[in-house]
This record gives C-alpha cells, structure tokens and sequence, in this order.
C-alpha cells in the first residue's frame, strides 16, 4: 500500500500535517505517528472504548475512524484533558476516587465521560451507569469510576469538560469534511 | 499535585485511604504499556493462526509473503527446530504422571485447536505485516475434533495427541480416604452435577511483546505478570543466559491470571530478534487473544454430600472432570487440585476428598484465572450447601452456622490436610445478616409470590487459601510446582532521606507502589511521597516470584517490611550511636529516631542516612550504607473469608435475572489502604457475577471458537452492574507480622453461587431446584419450562442430575 493523502489534523489544540495510507486508523496515526500512547487498543469490534477520543468535540471510538475522516477536524486525547499541571476534573475525581486499578481503560472512561457531562451535566447514578456502556473496564467493577463521574459532575471547579476548542485546520481532503462535525 | 494527603510522619500511613502513588501517569495518558514502547529498528511480526480446531499440516507456502519488498522473513515451526526446549509446564506432582505434549511456540506438523499458531510473518509495519500474514497459504487435512470432556475420555474419541492412546491426562487425589464410608452412614446423601463452564481473562489491554536483540542481549517487553519466571523459563527455551537476558513488565494493563504464563509469543518474539539482530514486536487483537491467551475454569464436577437431618455435613466427595484444553502451558493440570485444597470450605467435614481426571480437548489450554480451582470448588461447595438444606427442607443460613467451623478452632485442621490460620466464620456472617434483613427479605419474597413475582436470595460463605508460598508445602518436594514460593524486597534509602523499594512481585493495577509505600514509610520513618516503589524488571531488583494467587501483600508486602525492619534497625544504631544512647533507647516516633523519654533529642532518616553514606561517625565495624534486602518464605498459606449474599428477582417469563442488591462483609485481615482493598473487591465480584451471569467461552461441535471478540464474550459494563455494598471485618493472620492476608481473588471466589443459589431461591416455588451458569434468560427460561413439564428445557443431566439418578 504506497499512495497516501494528506491530512491536517489539530489534535490538542496543535496542528499537525502528514502523509498516511487511507486506511490508517484515526488510533493508529495518534498512538505510531504522533506518540500520543494515552489512546488505547482493546478490541476489534469497536466494544470496549479504549481508544474513545474527542472528534470535534464529541466521543469517537478512534478504533473506528480512518484518519482521513478526522482531516480538517479538531481531536482531543487524554494527552490533552489536563491543562498543565491541573487536572481535568474528571482526572481528580478518578484519582481520587480510586477509579482506576490498571488504567488501561482509563483514558477512554474519561473521555467517554466528559462527553456524557457535556451532553448532561447533572446525571443520575443510572444515566452515568448507561452513559458509560460503551466504555469496558475488567478491574474496577465501575463502581468507583461511576463515583469519579457523579463527583466530577458535581465539582465546583469544573468548568468545561475539555480544553477550549482551538480552531479547526483547513482540511486538506475533501474525505474529511462532515465527518463528526 | 500532591501524591498523598498529609498524615502523620513516619508514622500511621498504613490503614489510611491514601490515594495511589501510581495515578497521576495513569490519568494523564502517560502509562507506559508494552505496545506504547517504541524501539529503534523495531519490525512487526503477524502470526498465522490455524482456522481448523485439529489437523495435520500438509503444507506452508511461503513464497508469496517471501517475495514481499517489506517482508523480512517468514517461519514455520520446522524453520525453528534449533530452540533448545519446548514451551514449559510446571507442576510435576510426586508419584502423578502428567502426560505432556511437546509444545512449540509453533505447530509442528499439526494444529490442536483454533488459533494454533502456525506461521510467523515479519514485517516493517504493522500493516505490513498483517496483509503478508495473508499471503502465507497453508494446508490442512482435518481431523475429528473432540470439544466435549466427558465425550473426551470415552473409547473411540478422537484423541488430541495420538501418541497417548487417552485423552486423559492424569488422576490426582486428595484428602480423606474413609469417604465412601463416611457418606455411607449419612442419613442422607445429596447428589449434585454442577458444570462450570469456561471462562476468559480478558484483561483491556490485549497480550503484548517486544523483543530486542542486541550485542548478545536480550531484553524482552511483555504485558506479564511474572516477568522473573518468564525470564527462568525462556533462558532454556532459548538458550540464553539468564544474565544476558532481561525482561521487563512496563506498565501491565490487567491480567487476572491470562498474563500468569509462559507463551509461545514471547518466545517467538526473543527467537526472531535474535535471529535478525533488531527489535521485533508483536501485539494480540483482541480476536487472537480470545484464541489464545489462557481460559479459565472449564470443569464438570460430580459431588456427593452426606447429611444428618439436622443439617450437619459429615462428608463430601468432589470428582472434578477438568477439560485442560490442547496443551499443557505452566500450571494447566495444577489448578482443580489448588481448589482440592478447599474443599472443606468453611466447615467442620470430617471426612472430605476431591478426586481429579485432566482430560484433553481440543480448545485453547485453560490455566490460573482469577481464583484459579478456588472459584470452582467453593461454587461447588456452595451449591451443594444451599442444595442439601433445601432437600432437607433446612434454612440455609441455619445450616452453615451449623457446619461452620468455630472460631476457637482456629488454627484449625482439615480434611484436606492444610490448616486454616485464624477465621470467625459465624462474626461474617452475623455481620452480613445485620445489613441484609433476611427476616424483613423472606416477608418480602413471600408477598412477592403471591403477586407472582419471583424474588430469590443466594448466600456464599467462602473461605479461600492464598498467599503463595510456603515453598516446602508447594515446591517440587510438596504439592509438586517446579519452584520456589518465597518473595523479595530491597528497601535502599538514599542519602539525602528519599527510598527506593524493590519488590519481586510484579503488580498490574493493583496499587503494590501506594500499599508498599505506606508499609515502608511508616517501618523507617519517611512518608509515602518519598518512598519510590520499583517491579516488574529483572535487571533492577533482585529475583522474584511475581503477582498471583492473591500473594503480593502476604508474601511480597511482608518481604517488603521485613527489609524495611531491617533498615530501622540500622539506623537506630546509629542514631545512638550519634546521640550517645543505647540503641535500646532509640524510638520511632513521628517519623524521628529519638532518645526514649527526651524527645528534644533526635534525628530524622535524612540525617541518619546522610551518616551512613559519609561514615565518618557510625559503630565500628558497621558496614557504611543504608540499603537492606529480605528473602521471606512464609510459614503457612493465608486464609481469608467472608460472607456474600445476592438478591435477585426472575422474571419468569422471559427469564431474565435482575440483581438488584449484592451484600458482603470480607475479611482479609487488617487493612493496609482500605481503598484498595475496596477496589479488589468490587473488581472481583464482577468477574465471579460476570461468570454466573454473563460471560461464556463457546466452541462450537467442531471446535470453532463462538466467543471470539468482545460482541460474542459477554463482559459486563457498568449498566448491568448494582452498586455494591461492601463491609469488611479484621481478623489477623498469625502468618505474617502484619496480619495480613490476600484479597484480589477472594471477590470472584464468592460471587459466582450467591448468584446461582439466588436464583434457584427464586425458581423454587416454579419447581426448579438447580441451574447451572451463565443463568442467562434462554438458560432459565428452559429451565422452568422443563420444571413446569412443558418439554423444551434441556436434558435431565443438565439441570444438577447426574445421570442415573439422585437419590
Ligand atoms: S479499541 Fe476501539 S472500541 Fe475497542
Ligand atoms: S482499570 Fe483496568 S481495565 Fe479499567
């Protein structure tokens, strides 16, 4: 597989151009091309949500998106949940609530749950539970993850679930236009 | 960010909730998980998988993917006869003979089960490598499969390895011999087939390695949970020296026993980065992974438990038929005999004996997951308890106080021929009783039924052995596993007051770096902030034993406070030495070694450590430095318990189970970081209701794996689970000077018949008086249907009757 297309991408608020095989994965180019490693890999058939990232503001599984569709998208990742130093409330709240024992599942669980706070901001122990059925977790039980949530939801210092939006690049491909815009 | 909320120095950290050391990378995407490693000249290797469940290999073209620009080399296991020994398999038990195919990391002219590896392509990407992997054309020439254990060990099955004559794979014993006896005199003796089915691991993050071979090194990346035995083990396989040779378990994304193992992966990975003198790597889908990382369970066990009428057990017999799968990998045939060991479970039997038949099928090999032989025989003893008393027409809950062991018994002998170290079976259960209402529940359910709802309630009371180790009890010697059981710990303080903690247990979520903080700093006088813990590498700490069979804490925590003794120790003396006292009159206190009674004077770690790595003023003759390491063996395994209860109500038509309420009060001995501990639990109730509920590994007649992604194996997510309500109580170890005991396992030990006695609670009235699991709404469903005679249930023998009929 040899021809490529160019992609501009702004992942993290930060734009980034390159060359990929029409086929690489949106989790692909984040993890191999830009180091971004937060994004996970645990399926492949798009059920356990490791890889849930940000695609113009709204969660994607990136195990189920082709590069080529973010062109000219605005992505977020784990890598850029925090600012600084400061946690996300949603990181805090996972801290400190023993949301997390491998954490393998944990960059997709709170990107998956900032998603469902931005969609419902006050949601009950049920909407969080439903809320979360995309995102799979073998060692926690979820009870605590859903107690990070409902705290984070509840926390005085949140303000917004992300990063403010930068702007969107330019697309370079037509193939990218539309999609989870 | 702070790591830790303040306590008092150097003293009091352990029993707080303190939050992880480990999160803060975790939470910000800046884990570093084996995949996530990138290595100079790595290339991708993609491995070709039998797609039959058993045939002969009649032949491998390679030359498409060959003549690929991008392919580097491509293998069969003829290619690779030059590996000094087959894959490893451990347990070698005195006077058993296991029989034991040679396994190689690939086939060698045939497949035993679906995803049998075959071939291995390599590449310079991943893509690369999966579309050659594609162009690798291989031959088979079926055989017939056997899926079935007990299909297995009749005359005429196909055989899995021809070379044997038998499917079967050895018999092993244990415990009582007078048991015919003893249930011939029992009022009553109570019958039961209970099937077990198998399960997977299914840790997030798929299995993954990445081998770099340089100069005559190797080191070898590996989503492990045991990275020195991986390391012992390979260095045969290969034949490499352990001291060129190093493994490394990065950040490890779950395990639950499907990382407890030594694969062909791994050493296929170190054989092709020797071979080619650069990195090569290789990550398992999710697919690959369901084929081919260990399943669990997989048993079908016959018991028999004799009664008085006044519900005292006086003996019980488990014959466990344990479907092992194709090959051996390490502790295949040992785990139905781990569970031989608590066949007593809680009580007072006097007479108890499990007898085990390993049959081979033609599936992936089963091995240690979560609980390992310890969920099945407690599902079977706790099935068998709830099933006796309804025959006999007792209360449950009355029959197991009957039968427990008390609480002055301990250490208590048992049939089995361990002895338990201290327990307060009746104080659990009393406890759980409190939060439940039972009486205020049975009201309830009563009234229900009337409305023609089915609520039911199912009660597990467990006990567990854990704390691997002692060595002389499960050594080549004892129960006959090729190794030592003992644990590591290097505690090493630096000079400006900072340690660094060194443990051969190689954690993998468990939160071993906060836990073993808390137990260093408190032991020497420093805070969880300033003690590092460091695992999961040969190269950087002295051997070790790994993570498993609930024995981090037990063995490696205790190894860990030990050293840590051992370095306070030291610094006492020159403590007094410098503040000319004797070092009798030294005291911890507030994190400062001062003079007992004259807290004005004193000193703190820094400035003792500072002493000792400038030793211009320390005892003469004491060797400068301070830096301890400890080697413990235990006495005796630890016993933890507890007692779980779920409610649950059916909906009979359609057969579905709602759990709407799941109670337990654990005991593990006192707490080191309750959080933890909470979190152990919560986990391992989802794996054991997940089981009972949900989760199932299926092969098809002819062998194909059903179950082979995340659409076909049923993992819970957080909408099918309740919110859990957890209680603990502390009843120490002897074992250990902490008192502590496991708790990783002992969720999923219990869940799975709180579940199932919950439902046959509930089925009762409708005449259903046993069901296997997964209770799913198609199992139960036929389950009534048989009950009420209406004849699409499923057969006699799979509603608990054995064949020839119970008593
Ligand atoms: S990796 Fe994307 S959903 Fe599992
Ligand atoms: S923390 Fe391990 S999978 Fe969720």
């Amino acid at each position: 597989m040899s021809s490529t297309v160019g992609v501009r991408i702004s992942v993290n608020g930060e734009v980034r151009e390159h060359e990929v095989e029409p086929r690489l994965l949106l989790v692909h180019y984040l993890r191999d091309r830009l180091g971004l490693t937060g994004t996970h890999v645990g399926c492949d058939t798009t059920n356990c949500g490791a890889c849930t990232v940000h695609l113009n503001g709204e969660a994607v599984k990136s195990c189920t998106v082709f590069a080529v569709q973010a062109d000219g998208a605005e992505v977020t990742t784990i890598e850029g949940m925090a600012d600084g130093a400061e946690l996300h409330p949603l990181q805090e709240a996972f801290w400190k609530n023993h949301g997390l024992q491998c954490g393998y599942c944990t960059p997709g669980m709170i990107m998956a749950a900032a998603d469902l706070l931005q969609r419902n901001p006050d949601p009950s122990e049920s909407e969080v539970r439903h809320g979360l059925e995309g995102n799979l977790c073998r060692c926690t039980g979820y009870q605590n993850i859903v107690r990070a949530v409902m705290e984070a939801a509840h926390s005085p210092q949140r303000t917004t679930v992300g990063p403010p939006p930068p702007e969107k690049p330019e697309a370079r491909e037509e193939v990218g236009k539309g999609v989870g815009a | 960010m702070s790591t830790v909320e303040a306590g008092p120095t150097g003293n009091g950290y352990v029993g707080q909730a303190i939050r992880r050391k480990e999160d803060p990378p975790l939470i910000t995407g800046k884990g570093r998980y084996t995949d996530d490693i990138v290595l100079p000249g790595q290339l991708w290797a993609a491995i070709i998988r039998s797609p039959e469940a058993h045939a002969r290999i009649v032949s491998i073209d390679k030359s498409a993917a060959e003549a690929r620009d991008d392919v580097r080399i491509v293998l069969t296991g003829e290619d690779m006869t030059d590996l000094q020994a087959p894959l490893p398999m451990a347990w070698v038990p005195p006077g058993v003979e296991i029989k034991t195919p040679e396994h190689w990391p690939l086939a060698r002219g045939k497949v035993c089960h679906v995803g049998d590896a075959v071939a291995v392509v390599v590449a310079d990407d991943k893509y690369a490598a999966v579309d050659a992997a594609e162009d690798v054309i291989v031959e088979y020439d079926p055989l017939p499969a056997v899926v079935d254990v007990e299909e297995a060990m009749k005359d005429g099955s196909p055989l899995v390895h021809e070379q044997f004559g038998t499917n079967i794979t050895h018999e092993w014993g244990l415990g009582s011999e007078d048991v015919e006896e003893a249930l011939a005199a029992a009022d009553v003796v109570v019958e039961r087939r209970v099937v077990n089915h198998r399960t997977a691991g299914a840790a997030i993050e798929p299995r993954a390695v990445a081998a770099d071979y340089r100069a005559g090194q190797l080191t070898l990346y590996t989503a492990t949970q045991i990275p020195h035995l991986v390391r012992l083990q390979l260095a045969g396989c290969l034949g490499i020296a352990e001291e060129h040779f190093r493994v490394v378990a990065p950040d490890v994304g779950g395990g639950f026993g499907s990382k407890l193992n030594v694969y062909g992966e791994e050493c296929l990975m170190a054989y092709l980065s020797r071979r080619l003198e650069t990195p090569v790597r290789w990550t398992a889908t999710r697919s690959e992974d369901m084929q081919a990382a260990v399943h669990g369970r997989d048993q079908v066990d016959y018991a028999r438990m004799g009664m008085k009428r006044d519900g005292t057990i006086v003996a019980l017999h488990a014959k466990l038929i344990a479907d092992l799968g194709a090959y051996q990998q390490l502790l295949t045939p040992f785990i139905p005999s781990f569970g031989a060991f608590v066949m007593s479970g809680c009580y007072k039997i006097p007479s108890v004996r499990t007898d085990i038949v390993g049959v081979f099928t033609n599936k992936f090999p089963t091995d240690a997951i979560r609980g390992a032989g310890r969920p099945e025989a407690t599902h079977l003893i706790e099935v068998m308890v709830d099933q006796a008393a309804a025959e006999l027409g007792l209360d449950p809950v009355e029959v197991r106080r009957k039968n427990f062991i008390p609480k002055e018994d301990f250490p208590a002998d048992v049939a089995p021929g361990v002895t338990y170290d201290s327990g307060d079976y009746h104080g659990s259960l009393d406890r759980l009783l409190g939060t439940l209402d039972y009486e205020g529940f049975r009201a309830e359910q009563a009234r229900a039924r009337e409305e023609g709802r089915y609520l039911g309630i199912g009660f597990s009371t467990y006990m567990e052995i854990c704390g691997l180790a002692p060595s002389r009890a499960v050594g080549p010697s004892g129960v006959g596993i090729q190794a030592g059981f003992w644990e590591s710990a290097v505690v090493r303080v630096h000079p400006s007051g900072g340690a660094t903690v060194w443990t051969g247990t190689s954690p993998h979520g468990q939160g071993h770096d906060t836990g073993f903080a808390q137990i260093v700093a408190d032991r020497i006088g420093s805070t969880p902030e300033q003690v590092e813990v460091i695992h999961g590498d040969t190269d950087r700490g002295p051997f070790g034993m790994g993570t498993y069979g609930s024995r981090s804490l037990a063995v490696g925590g205790e190894s860990v406070a030990r050293a840590a003794l051992k370095v306070a120790d030291k610094a006492k003396k020159i403590a007094a030495h410098l503040l000319e006292a004797a070092p009798d009159d030294i005291e911890l206190r507030d994190g400062r070694y001062q003079v007992k009674g004259s807290p004005d004077k004193g000193l703190t770690l820094a400035d003792i450590s500072l002493a000792a790595y400038v030793p211009e003023n320390i005892p003469d003759g004491m060797e400068p430095g301070l830096d301890e390491t400890n080697f413990y063996d235990p006495e005796n395994f630890v016993f933890p318990f507890g007692a779980h209860a779920a409610i649950v109500e059916v909906d009979a038509e359609t057969g579905k189970v709602d759990l709407k309420r799941y109670v337990c009060v654990d005991d593990c001995g006192p707490a080191i970081n309750p959080m933890l501990i909470d979190g152990q639990v919560h986990g391992g109730i989802v794996h054991g209701v997940a089981q009972a509920m949900y989760e199932q590994v299926v092969y098809d007649d002819t062998g194909q794996l059903v179950t082979g992604t995340f659409v076909d194996y049923a993992l819970p997510t957080a909408a099918e689970m309740p919110t859990f309500e957890t209680d603990r109580t502390e009843t120490p170890s002897p074992v250990n000077s902490m008192g502590v005991k496991g708790v990783g396992e002992a969720g999923t030990i219990a869940a799975s018949p709180t579940i199932v006695n919950a439902v046959t609670d509930a089925l009762r009235p409708l005449g259903v008086n046993h069901i296997d699991m997964p209770v799913t709404p198609l199992r139960v469903w036929q389950a009534i249907e048989a009950a009420q005679g209406r004849g699409s249930g499923p057969r006699a023998s799979e509603q608990g009757v054995p064949e020839g009929g119970a008593q």
